[in-house]
């Protein structure tokens, strides 16, 4: 009984530790969302110098490091290279750019499964290329690719107890707080904190379910690109 | 004197080592309708797209009336919003209603401002009779009420001149005519339009000029009397031989 | 010194961790896979029950986050007396990671298979278990590869967090190199190359199996 009493006072260290989780996951998916988009038009749209030297290095690279070396890369590497970061802002580049390496590759397979006729049909009425792109292109990708985003707003929740790694108080390391603190149930609380992950996760997936059912585009679906090499679909 | 609208002066294009267009030179007069008549994959849709520029031709000069489309420093978009052109698979933007669809280019391209830009749009959609269709969406539309926003959506922005690529060649055999209907239309009340199609009853009905391109060159070109009753050239003979066969040669 | 003559002085060590990495990733593909295969039966032809248990473990584990898992088998678990070494403890935390997210790469793969075989089987005078063994299954097998190939690559990546309950892997390593010579930024950078290679290398092998096992036209 004193164990759910345990947690009950533990309950305020909790919240705000979710409070920071939110935040984190807010930011890593807004830099990831922002970059996402630039770095899939780029892979689209842009020059070949652009596409081979800088934006797939970059996609690779982030993809092909695992989430906590990246957080360590960039908590040491701000020292390293003498610039003053906090660990909540390492953080939130490390993730926030492996996001984007992440969600660039949904928009990509988005706007590549609209189909070039609809960029034809926008320049051919005297759109410019910016325009198209906002206009036609992206209300359709976005669209697209939100059961896919639903994916990586998890995969995003769920990594930002990473940064539990480099000191950033997020609701992971608020458990183990409690349990340093109280010789609590370890496995109580863990398994509380886990439950909090699961709400976060599922309230999200409904939303974004329902984001979906209201934006559908009728008549429309993505086509899965088949015959893709392993190393561009990780 | 008529008015050139469009003038082609020996177009060169390739795809890689593919060289599709070979020296094409045409004139098309105000009003006066075109038809391109090929075997596939000689070219024609590539024709179309190096007019509007979508495709820019490798050598060679395209004008539009007195602007040299070609030229390094031509606006393009500005050009672009002077040719309207059609697609063989509609492309009509998906996400947006029939109306949105005409509008659109009014608004962003042209800037024209939203009542008049609606009323444009609503004008040109009875033309095409779908005003009762304002509100849907693409998907929900049939192929050839699709293609027919289509050309409200390039008859919006006025154009000078209409590129019509293989129009009907996506449609069910049924739809076909409800298109044909609409671009005779047009031919009527006066649009300079250039449509590359196999429907032969349309080009002999309604076309003033008859261009037979193969290989990416023009082989022959003419009224559509001479080319369907007295054509120089045996090979355009023996085209339009099997083309009648298949799409047949009577108008709807 | 350089940075190429510390890579090249601390490369055994990291190199020793790298083993572990890989044995970590092999051990818990193949627990998932025995794991997995199972849970996505039974989320296919499995009754109510076997359903919803099935479900039930596919959406916790795949709803709450590795490290947490972790945390539980190796924090947790001694609470109620079980101690449980940080080797063993990665293996099963990620095993079982695994398992959640395999059982619905199969469960995709056997759905795939159309509905219309089954029938064709049936009509031949197969039972449900025949069909499945001798039709469904061999499909799902191949259909099942690049889904699986991902699951792969992720575990390589993903077997770092056993860095955080002190498995000996590559990440500790590392950690423990850096806490001498205090060249972590440098020392970690030679481990995402070391991670950067291995992926690299395991992507092109899967996709010579994959190429090799495609059923063609599919």
């Amino acid at each position: 009984m004193d164990q759910i009493n345990l947690i009950w006072q533990g309950l305020p260290s909790l919240l705000s530790g979710t409070l920071v989780t939110i935040t984190l996951t807010i930011y890593f998916l807004a830099l990831g969302f922002i970059l996402g988009i630039l770095l899939a038009l780029g892979r689209v749209y842009g020059s070949n110098f652009l596409k081979l030297l800088i934006i797939r290095p970059f996609e690779r690279f982030f993809r092909a490091v695992p989430a906590l070396v990246l957080l360590f890369l960039f908590y040491f590497g701000s020292s390293f290279f003498q610039v003053e970061i906090s660990a909540f802002m390492a953080a939130i580049l490390a993730m926030g750019l492996r996001s984007a390496a992440y969600q660039s590759q949904i928009f990509r397979g988005a706007i590549q499964s609209i189909g070039e006729g609809q960029m034809k049909a926008a320049r051919s009425i005297g759109m410019n290329i910016f325009q198209s792109i906002r206009y036609i292109i992206l209300p359709q990708a976005l669209r697209l690719s939100i059961p896919s985003w639903a994916n990586e707003y998890a995969v995003v929740l769920k990594d930002s107890s990473l940064a539990y790694a480099v000191g950033v108080t997020e609701l992971l390391r608020q458990g183990r707080y409690i349990v340093a603190r109280t010789f609590g149930n370890a496995l109580l609380i863990y398994t509380v904190c886990a439950l909090i992950y699961f709400i976060l996760v599922f309230v999200g997936n409904q939303t974004l379910k329902i984001l979906e059912e209201k934006y559908k585009i009728p008549g429309y679906e993505i086509k899965t690109k088949k015959d893709q090499s392993v190393l561009e679909r990780i | 004197m008529p008015n050139v609208i469009l003038r082609a002066e020996n177009v060169y294009k390739k795809y890689g080592k593919l060289e599709v267009l070979k020296g094409i030179s045409f004139q098309v007069n105000q009003g006066e309708t075109t038809v391109i008549i090929g075997p596939s994959g000689t070219g024609k849709s590539t024709l179309l797209t190096c007019i509007n520029q979508l495709t820019p031709p490798d050598q060679g000069h395209i004008w539009l009336e007195d602007t040299e489309i070609t030229h390094p420093n031509s606006d393009i978009n500005m050009i672009r919003s002077s040719i309207g052109m059609v697609f063989q698979h509609f492309n009509l933007f998906t996400h947006l209603t029939v109306l949105d669809n005409v509008r659109i280019g009014l608004l962003v391209v042209k800037k024209t401002p939203m009542k008049e830009a609606t009323e444009i749009s609503m004008e040109k959609l009875n033309e095409v009779g779908l005003g009762d269709k304002i509100n849907a969406y693409p998907a929900e539309l049939s192929g050839g009420q699709q293609q027919r926003v289509s050309i409200a959506r390039a008859l919006a922005m006025n154009p000078k001149l209409i590129l019509f690529d293989e129009p009907t060649s996506a449609l069910d055999p049924e739809l076909i005519g409800e298109v044909l209907n609409v671009m005779t239309k047009l031919a009527e009340i006066g649009m300079t339009m250039v449509v590359v199609s196999h429907e032969m009853g349309f080009a002999r009905a309604v076309a003033n000029d008859i261009i037979f391109m193969e290989k990416g060159i023009i082989v022959e070109e003419g009224k559509p009397d001479k080319m369907f009753n007295e054509s120089e050239n045996p090979r355009t003979r023996e085209f339009l031989h099997k083309i009648t066969e298949l799409y047949g040669g009577k108008t709807e | 010194m350089s940075f190429l003559m510390l890579a090249l002085d601390i490369m055994p060590k990291l190199l020793e961790g790298a083993v572990v990495t890989i044995e970590l990733t092999i051990i818990a593909i193949i627990v998932g896979i025995f794991i997995g295969i199972p849970v996505a039966m039974g989320r296919v032809y499995g009754n109510k029950p076997v359903y919803a248990i099935c479900t039930f473990f596919v959406e916790i584990i795949r709803g709450t986050p590795l490290l947490t898992q972790l945390f539980i088998l190796y924090f947790g678990l001694p609470s109620v007396g079980i101690m449980l070494s940080p080797f063993i403890a990665a293996m099963i935390g990620l095993g079982i990671n695994s398992a959640a997210y395999q059982a619905e790469y199969f469960r995709g793969a056997i759905q795939s298979v159309k509905k219309e075989q089954l029938i064709a089987a049936y009509s031949i005078g197969m039972n449900q278990m025949q069909a499945i063994r001798h039709i469904v299954l061999p499909q799902m097998f191949r259909l099942v590869i690049p889904s699986w190939s991902n699951e792969l690559i992720y575990l390589l990546k993903y077997s770092s967090m056993a860095y955080m309950i002190q498995a000996p892997e590559i990440m500790s390593q590392g950690r423990l190199i850096a806490s001498r010579n205090f060249r972590t930024f440098e020392v970690f950078i030679i481990v995402a190359l070391i991670y950067l290679v291995l992926v690299s290398i395991l992507s092109k092998i899967l996709d010579m199996v994959e190429n090799k096992f495609r059923i063609p036209g599919l």
